[in-house]
């Protein structure tokens, strides 16, 4: 039976593939070279370049942007080797909980361990905490390779919108990881395990997370600015 | 051969950081590491998450559902329930909204030099999850199970060949981003 499947994917998979192909050439923003940083993306205009002041052929690795078809389709075959090599799907959540169980554990002992919750998801270093630990470093190599490492406190936006209170990002990024920390772990997951993870998967549980989650966030952030 | 990948721990370890490294590379290169980008894209102005998002479960469910059938991989999903997935979601969503970060990317913001994602993002999860240990037991006793519909996938309940379901999947994706890049979004 999968054999017949597998022979009638193949023509289709490939025409697919030259579909996404087709979306990804017709995107060139994958060739601009900078993107001042701190600038809103809002303002740049989709496949336009825009000069640079550093060397514009320094190779697409220290492009400070890539197109975002690009990057998902190297999301995409990351989850294949996630799924092949690891027998896992991509998720980051869990090494935060894991995380919280640690560091209580450091302070109120072993009793953790015996807690509900952390009998099913032991408090201990696992597949994803290297993973979030693999994510920083990445980000920050990618960042290095542009140039475009900067400590920020304040985002343009939130400056823009909101003002300029140091206090104020601080208490509401704290609040709302809180609040996205009981969100994630009550819903299973966050936009990696569920929303590409599972949505990739088809799992009905994940595609109506992402919908609730991406309703809360637009609802939220229109409230707020 | 695989199976002996899939138990040795400390390959596992090796590999996921490796991993990591790819995924925190290209959520870098993306452009969705930016408080900008993300909020951006709540407030419905930069589309640049969505067309990450979408463009990778695109290929991922190729890719998956293909080496499935091949044998070489199984499904993993999560089960869920009306009282466990719609409340998380909505949760997560309003703290999305108010950090402009997500688990991920907020690693990955970290990397790049963000101090707001340092000092108050990834603290504030940390609590949550801990917060969330607390609350667990009573949740799973109430809510968390109302209305389960398990780990079933979409193509498991249409009762047609699974590939006419991927591929209509894909099929409506695609079809969003071109919608998508046409409205200059």
């Amino acid at each position: 039976m999968f054999k017949n499947a597998t022979r009638f994917a193949r023509w289709r998979l490939s025409a697919v593939l030259i579909a996404l192909m087709t979306l990804f050439l017709c995107d060139t923003s994958w060739a601009q070279s900078a993107i001042p940083a701190g600038e809103s993306t809002t303002q740049i205009e989709q496949g336009a370049s825009m000069a640079s002041n550093r060397e514009p052929d320094s190779g697409p690795l220290s492009s400070e942007r890539w197109s975002p078809y690009v990057c998902g389709i190297g999301i995409g075959i990351l989850c294949w080797l996630t799924f092949l090599l690891s027998n896992r799907p991509l998720g980051i959540s869990t090494a935060y909980a894991k995380t919280a169980g640690m560091l209580e554990k450091k302070w109120r002992g072993k009793q953790v361990e015996q807690m509900e919750y952390y009998k099913k998801f032991p408090p201990k270093i696992g597949w994803e905490w290297m993973l979030v630990i693999g994510v920083i470093i990445g980000a920050f190599i990618s960042a290095l390779m542009s140039g475009s490492f900067e400590f920020v406190f304040l985002p343009e936006i939130w400056r823009v919108h909101i003002g300029d209170t140091y206090l104020l990002r601080w208490l509401t990024a704290l609040a709302g990881g809180i609040l996205m920390g009981i969100g994630a772990r009550w819903a299973g997951g966050c936009t990696s395990g569920h929303g590409i993870s599972g949505t990739l998967q088809l799992a009905v549980s994940s595609w109506i997370v992402v919908i609730s989650m991406f309703i809360g966030g637009i609802v939220t952030a229109f409230m707020i600015m | 051969m695989l199976k002996t990948i899939h138990n040795n721990q400390k390959v596992q370890l090796v590999f996921a950081l490796l991993f990591g490294i790819i995924f925190g590379f290209l959520l870098q290169k993306g452009g969705v590491t930016r408080y900008d980008v993300i909020m951006g894209q709540l407030l419905l102005e930069d589309f640049t998450v969505i067309k990450v998002i979408l463009s990778a479960v695109v290929v991922g469910m190729l890719g998956v559902y293909y080496m499935k059938g091949l044998g070489l991989v199984s499904l993993h999903t999560k089960p869920g329930s009306l009282g466990s997935s719609i409340p998380g979601g909505l949760l997560f969503g309003i703290g999305f909204a108010l950090l402009g970060y997500c688990p991920g990317t907020i690693a990955g913001a970290v990397g790049q030099g963000s101090l707001d994602a340092l000092l108050g993002g990834i603290p504030g999860i940390i609590i949550g999850c801990g917060i969330y240990a607390y609350l667990y037991p009573t949740l799973q006793r109430t809510v968390l199970h109302r209305g389960s519909f398990g780990d079933v996938t979409f193509p498991q309940l249409i009762p047609i060949n699974h590939w006419f379901v991927v591929l209509a999947a894909c099929g409506l994706i695609l079809g969003v981003l071109f919608l998508l890049s046409i409205a200059g979004l």
